[in-house]
């Protein structure tokens, strides 16, 4: 097995909470994994991604070779497309339907998702939306991982057990909230 | 033990903890900065009491570790690759005086320029002090290298350089912990003359360091970092640096690679290895990461040797990172390839953050600077670089850590008046004082604006020595009190400020105007960090 995701977004977006999901999920399955993140002068607003690399066998590159994605999981759309060149021939792009707007030449929204809808398999999530009905805009992201959880390999236990590490320290209620975003995300997708 | 879930930077953290370190010494870079975070943050770091304090650039930081080995402690320094340039005069002749307690520099170089202003080779600087350096290739090897890297300092009392890049430094796996050792007890050096570089002496050390360096190269112990893989294809042999083994690893089936690979973690070399390779196969690939520096030498001069692949013939890009695909191209494998990026996708470049006080600021420069046209303020290295960029287009430089400051001194000397400089207060405090003193000592007409958001910004918001200190600074360099001015960068006061600094650029002698407004990004970390006190 293996499970080559890249998560895009821009930087500030918090991409590296859904790693962070991912990660704790993938300890507890007893994965290897490797995950290379962006930190530093992209971090204030530019565009940034992280490869996220899961498999039952040792991980050698950092770094997903083109075309070997398996997911494409973005909190942004233009940034989804981004990362094309590294989707393989089945693999899922999965992305929030709402712009980040802070650059002057950024594209009209419905181009966008008319381009994202080009792609074979697409799912675009309202997520700023769904996660406001949950309770927060800041889940926004969780609903995102919910939606993506169909593409990624690792039980769906794994991943509520791991939201419940991520917001452990925040309080009963933030857990609650965020586990209700990562279900309402996974909704949205029927095999 | 436990496995514990690392970034590179943390590993060696995490590593140093555990092999008893005393003291970490650093001074914030990208990718380097994780290293004293995690250190800073460690429980285990909290109850061995190891210092763990930023230091006020990369030359301060490398000599109070040099300081810390002095006492026969553990000691490590870490900066990102154009630090060592700061850090250079100290590193070199540590190597001269050598160590008594284990001490590692480690470099973290940045290959695509991520995040910095080129991509220079640390390795470079290891063969130049002549010091043994460790490469690893993955978080594990980061760990266990630096139990090494401690041991063969002790053992030769040479410091050892431990060199990383980005993709390594920021990325995270799994890493088996193991038995913690004891920190070392307080020792002078046997000699008491050993840290004493008169000629005399020096003379004498260079031999000694000299003879450790052949013998580096021969020593099993380390040379087991570096190991040979038959492989039964012998119409080509394959070097394979650091984190550049994965790339390799990553395009074999099976990770086994059909032709003899030679993987490289330690330097000097042993010798054998690459010239059995060279006996055994037809061609070689020479794969690393950075500078080709292992195929420079393989190479010889003038090019003696023509079997030899890699950055320099174009089988790899001369500049960049490497990455799996490249190195399947050099390999002569197809790769397969998604959709091209479509046109509609627009860059997006980093950019200030909104609410940001270096925005204020520039916005009251650029219309104080009006009347002059364009050309006449250095600025420096931090978020506020960022103010090369539309829409600010208001500054002309970024160099290297203060260059603002004297390059302002010597563009007046040129002849050009108005002529400004603009700093942040980290960097002010890293380089830029000295400059400052000059521009006193012969009262140059340039203004320096301190950008002052009290912190370390660009890197993630560490500490800033600058922090309520600036005007004491500034007065005790001598200059004239009327002349330091301090402006609050908001919307608000844009008339006055504008006002202060079209005042100042007149002025024909030094002037500064700090400009202090905390950033934002900090300023919510601390009042969350306040809020959540509160709660408890």
């Amino acid at each position: 097995m293996k499970n080559d995701i890249i998560l895009s977004g821009v930087g500030g977006q918090g991409i590296l909470s859904i790693a962070a999901v991912i990660g704790y999920a993938a300890v507890e399955n007893n994965l290897y994994l490797k995950q290379a993140e962006v930190h530093g002068m992209s971090q204030r607003g530019g565009d940034v991604q992280s490869h996220f690399r899961l498999s039952d066998e040792p991980v050698a590159s950092d770094l997903i070779p083109y075309g070997e994605a398996d997911l494409i999981l973005s909190v942004e759309p233009m940034e989804a497309l981004r990362y094309l060149p590294w989707l393989s021939e089945n693999g899922w792009l999965v992305t929030n339907s709402n712009p980040y707007v802070n650059i002057p030449d950024y594209p009209d929204s419905q181009d966008l998702l008319n381009e994202i809808r080009k792609v074979k398999n697409n799912l675009i999530v309202d997520a700023d939306t769904i996660a406001r009905k949950t309770g927060s805009i800041k889940a926004a992201n969780i609903v995102m991982l919910g939606a993506a959880s169909h593409f990624i390999n690792l039980p769906w236990k794994s991943l509520e057990n791991a939201v419940r590490k991520l917001f452990g320290r925040k309080g009963e209620d933030i857990i609650e909230l965020n586990l209700e975003a990562l279900a309402a995300g996974r909704d949205q997708y029927k095999a | 033990m436990s496995r514990l879930m690392l970034l590179g930077d943390e590993a060696l953290a995490q590593a140093a903890i555990d092999a008893g370190l005393s003291g970490m010494y650093a001074y914030p870079g990208t990718p380097s900065t994780e290293i004293m975070e995690y250190i800073q943050s460690s429980p285990d770091a909290a109850g061995r009491n190891i210092c763990r304090d930023w230091s006020a650039n990369e030359k301060t930081a490398m000599e109070a570790a040099l300081g810390m080995s002095y006492t026969g402690k553990r000691a490590m320094v870490a900066m990102k690759h154009v630090g060592l340039n700061v850090a250079a005069d100290g590193f070199i002749n540590s190597a001269m005086t050598g160590v008594n307690g284990g001490l590692i520099v480690v470099a973290a170089d940045d290959p695509s320029m991520h995040s910095s202003q080129n991509e220079q080779d640390s390795r470079f600087y290891g063969r130049f002090a002549m010091v043994p350096i460790f490469e690893p290739s993955n978080q594990q090897e980061a760990y266990d290298m630096v139990f090494d890297a401690f041991e063969v300092s002790e053992k030769y009392r040479v410091p050892v350089l431990f060199r990383i890049t980005t993709r390594l430094a920021h990325s995270r796996s799994a890493v088996q912990q193991r038995e913690k050792l004891p920190q070392k007890e307080f020792s002078f050096p046997a000699d008491l003359r050993q840290f004493v570089l008169l000629p005399a002496i020096a003379r004498r050390k260079y031999k000694v360091l000299l003879s450790n360096y052949e013998s580096l190269a021969g020593d099993g112990d380390y040379q087991k970092a570096n190991w040979y893989i038959d492989g039964e294809d012998k119409s080509l042999g394959i070097v394979a640096c650091g984190l550049a083994y994965n790339y390799l690893a990553e395009n074999c089936k099976g990770r086994k690679c059909k032709y003899p690979v030679v993987k490289i973690g330690f330097y000097p070399v042993r010798e054998d290895l690459l010239s059995r390779l060279q006996a055994e196969c037809d061609r070689i690939l020479v794969l690393e990461e950075g500078y080709p520096v292992l195929e420079e030498m393989m190479k010889g001069f003038p090019s003696l040797n023509n079997k030899i692949s890699g950055r320099l013939d174009g089988a790899l890009p001369r500049d960049g990172e490497l990455n799996p695909n490249l190195v399947a191209k050099a390999l002569g494998m197809e790769s397969a390839y998604g959709i091209d990026i479509p046109d509609i996708v627009m860059k997006r470049p980093p950019s200030l953050c909104k609410g940001c006080g270096h925005a204020d600021m520039y916005n009251a420069l650029n219309e104080a600077m009006k009347e002059f046209g364009p050309g006449r303020v250095f600025s420096d290295i931090g978020c506020y670089t960022l103010g090369a960029l539309p829409p600010y287009d208001a500054i002309n430089s970024c160099v290297d850590m203060g260059a603002s400051v004297t390059m302002a001194i010597g563009a007046s000397d040129g002849g050009m008046f108005p002529s400004v400089a603009v700093i942040g207060d980290s960097t002010f405090t890293h380089s830029g004082m000295t400059g400052l003193l000059d521009a006193v000592i012969k009262n140059a007409p340039v203004t320096i604006i301190i950008s002052d958001n009290s912190t370390t910004g660009m890197t993630g918001g560490q500490k800033s020595h600058a922090t309520n200190r600036l005007e004491s600074i500034c007065a005790g360099l001598g200059v004239e009190k009327e002349h330091i001015r301090v402006i609050n960068p908001l919307r608000k006061y844009h008339g006055e400020n504008t006002e202060v600094m079209k005042e100042e650029i007149l002025y024909k002698g030094v002037s500064v105007i700090i400009s202090q407004r905390e950033c934002i990004q900090t300023a919510a970390r601390r009042k969350k960090k306040e809020g959540e006190k509160k709660e408890k």
